[in-house]
């Protein structure tokens, strides 16, 4: 008990550590953060120094100041006190007081409605959902007569739902342009700033995963039977079990693989930026393409030349093994552009 | 009376292919609790490491076998011998990744395991 008591009473209370937290000074995971300037900044000078030995620190201090650190870096009230004006020094005490309570109101209100958005949903798993209508029931009865696919999921997704699976794709695109706008490095100096950093460190080679023999004969090996084995996944996509997403998933990785073993000098020659803009250029072109066609002639209830074919065989289900093939190799060039593109900025 | 049926249905042949598929699933699950277990409880990477590793090789090498006997003779079961072989492939080698990586740049490797200079 005593010690209980001992405990409790070296803890600061529930509001202090509340404030504590909310200021910022202390992390859940990493502890104390020193995120406060210490009391005596540059800035603060005492009273009872002479007023113009006062402003000649103030005036170095604030050189200083202008020299070293790029604005908005310190953004403490307590350190610039001096350097800010005071009107905009009110509204950023106001500002800063604010924030929190805003910050808290605007996300009980999201919670709340998100809640309250919840309570209205229909219960789950009840017959008469909007979800179980008559859609689904179509699907599982006519899915293999109209698609041609004996794998339902890729008849619905790339023959009923083709045009969201294209939104997926492009999903896909963006996000490696994005990357690459955010990550690759462009400009030539930059590139041998690089190049003469990694020179630097010939030292610390041994520490790249590529000079490992055991690293290497693996992948030698398992490399084509990853390769493969995508390649079957994509291919049997309309089959069974598989499909672009996966089966593209899968030869990204043995990309990676062998990127980590051999190095990237020798996955230049087999994929570089512009392999890469060719690719999906092409592959979502020809989606966009063929699916155009497809929901142009079944919209207008024309004759369209693609057939759905005996089902079961490799050849068959009209267009989604090419739509298949297309969604792979986006997937592919995602994978790898993404780790190329975070491990050294550029392919 | 279910009971009075399954034991009609189910031969002597079997009833030790399904004993002993259990039986090498068992193990598996044995070795998957160890792996957790051990990957939360020690602190240090090269233990962790090695907890994990046995995880991935006989957790899931012996589940694999024990549904392989369960399953009979079929295609799948050729696949999911290829995926024993895989991991068998795959899993010792990113543990020796992590482990050269671990050597390569913990400088105080002293103070934590036993070095042998070779």
């Amino acid at each position: 008990m005593i010690d209980l008591d001992k405990e409790k009473a070296a803890r600061p209370s529930l509001k202090e550590r509340f404030h504590t937290w909310m200021e910022g000074e202390q992390d859940m995971y990493l502890g104390e953060l020193e995120m406060k300037p210490p009391k005596n900044a540059p800035g603060q000078t005492d009273e009872t120094v002479q007023e113009t030995a006062q402003k000649a620190a103030e005036n170095a201090s604030r050189e200083k100041l202008r020299q070293q650190i790029p604005e908005g870096i310190l953004n403490t009230v307590e350190s610039t006190d001096r350097l800010v004006p005071t009107g905009r020094r009110l509204l950023k005490v106001a500002f800063d007081k604010a924030y929190p309570v805003l910050a808290t109101v605007m996300c009980i209100a999201i919670v709340a409605l998100l809640l309250v958005t919840v309570s209205w949903m229909p219960p789950f798993g009840s017959a008469d959902n909007p979800a179980s209508n008559e859609v689904a029931q179509r699907y599982i009865e006519q899915g293999l007569e109209e698609t041609g696919a004996v794998n339902i999921v890729s008849g619905m997704i790339l023959d009923y739902r083709a045009f969201d699976t294209l939104g997926e794709s492009n999903v896909l695109f963006i996000a490696t342009i994005v990357v690459m706008i955010l990550m690759r490095i462009d400009s030539k100096e930059e590139k041998e700033k690089l190049s003469a950093e990694e020179a630097a460190y010939t030292h610390k080679k041994t520490l790249e995963p590529e000079h490992d023999t055991i690293l290497r004969t693996v992948a030698f090996l398992l490399v084509p039977m990853l390769l493969i084995f995508g390649i079957y996944i994509i291919l049997c996509g309309h089959l069974g079990p598989g499909g672009g997403f996966s089966g593209g998933a899968v030869i990204g990785a043995s990309l990676i693989l062998y990127a980590n073993a051999y190095g990237f000098q020798r996955m230049e020659k087999l994929f570089t930026a512009k392999t890469y803009k060719v690719v999906s250029f092409c592959a979502l072109g020809f989606y966009a393409l063929a699916k155009s066609y497809s929901f142009f002639t079944g919209a207008n209830e024309l004759e369209s030349i693609i057939s759905t074919g005996t089902p079961g065989r490799i050849l068959s289900a009209g267009l989604i093994l090419p739509l298949n093939i297309c969604v792979g190799l986006v997937v592919a060039c995602t994978m790898y552009s993404f780790y190329v593109l975070f491990r050294k900025g550029g392919y | 009376m279910l009971r009075k049926e399954v034991e009609s249905m189910l031969t002597v042949s079997e009833w030790v292919r399904f004993l002993l598929g259990a039986a090498f699933l068992l193990i598996g699950l044995i070795a998957f609790v160890l792996e957790v277990f051990g990957v939360f409880k020690f602190h240090y990477v090269l233990n962790r490491m090695h907890a994990a590793a046995v995880g991935d090789t006989l957790g899931l090498g012996s589940s694999l076998v024990g549904l392989m006997i369960l399953n009979g003779f079929q295609f799948s079961t050729l696949k999911m011998g290829l995926v024993i072989l895989f991991l068998w492939c795959a899993s010792p080698v990113s543990s020796h990744l992590i482990s050269r990586m671990e050597t390569a740049t913990n400088p105080d490797l002293e103070k934590e395991c036993e070095v042998t200079e070779l």
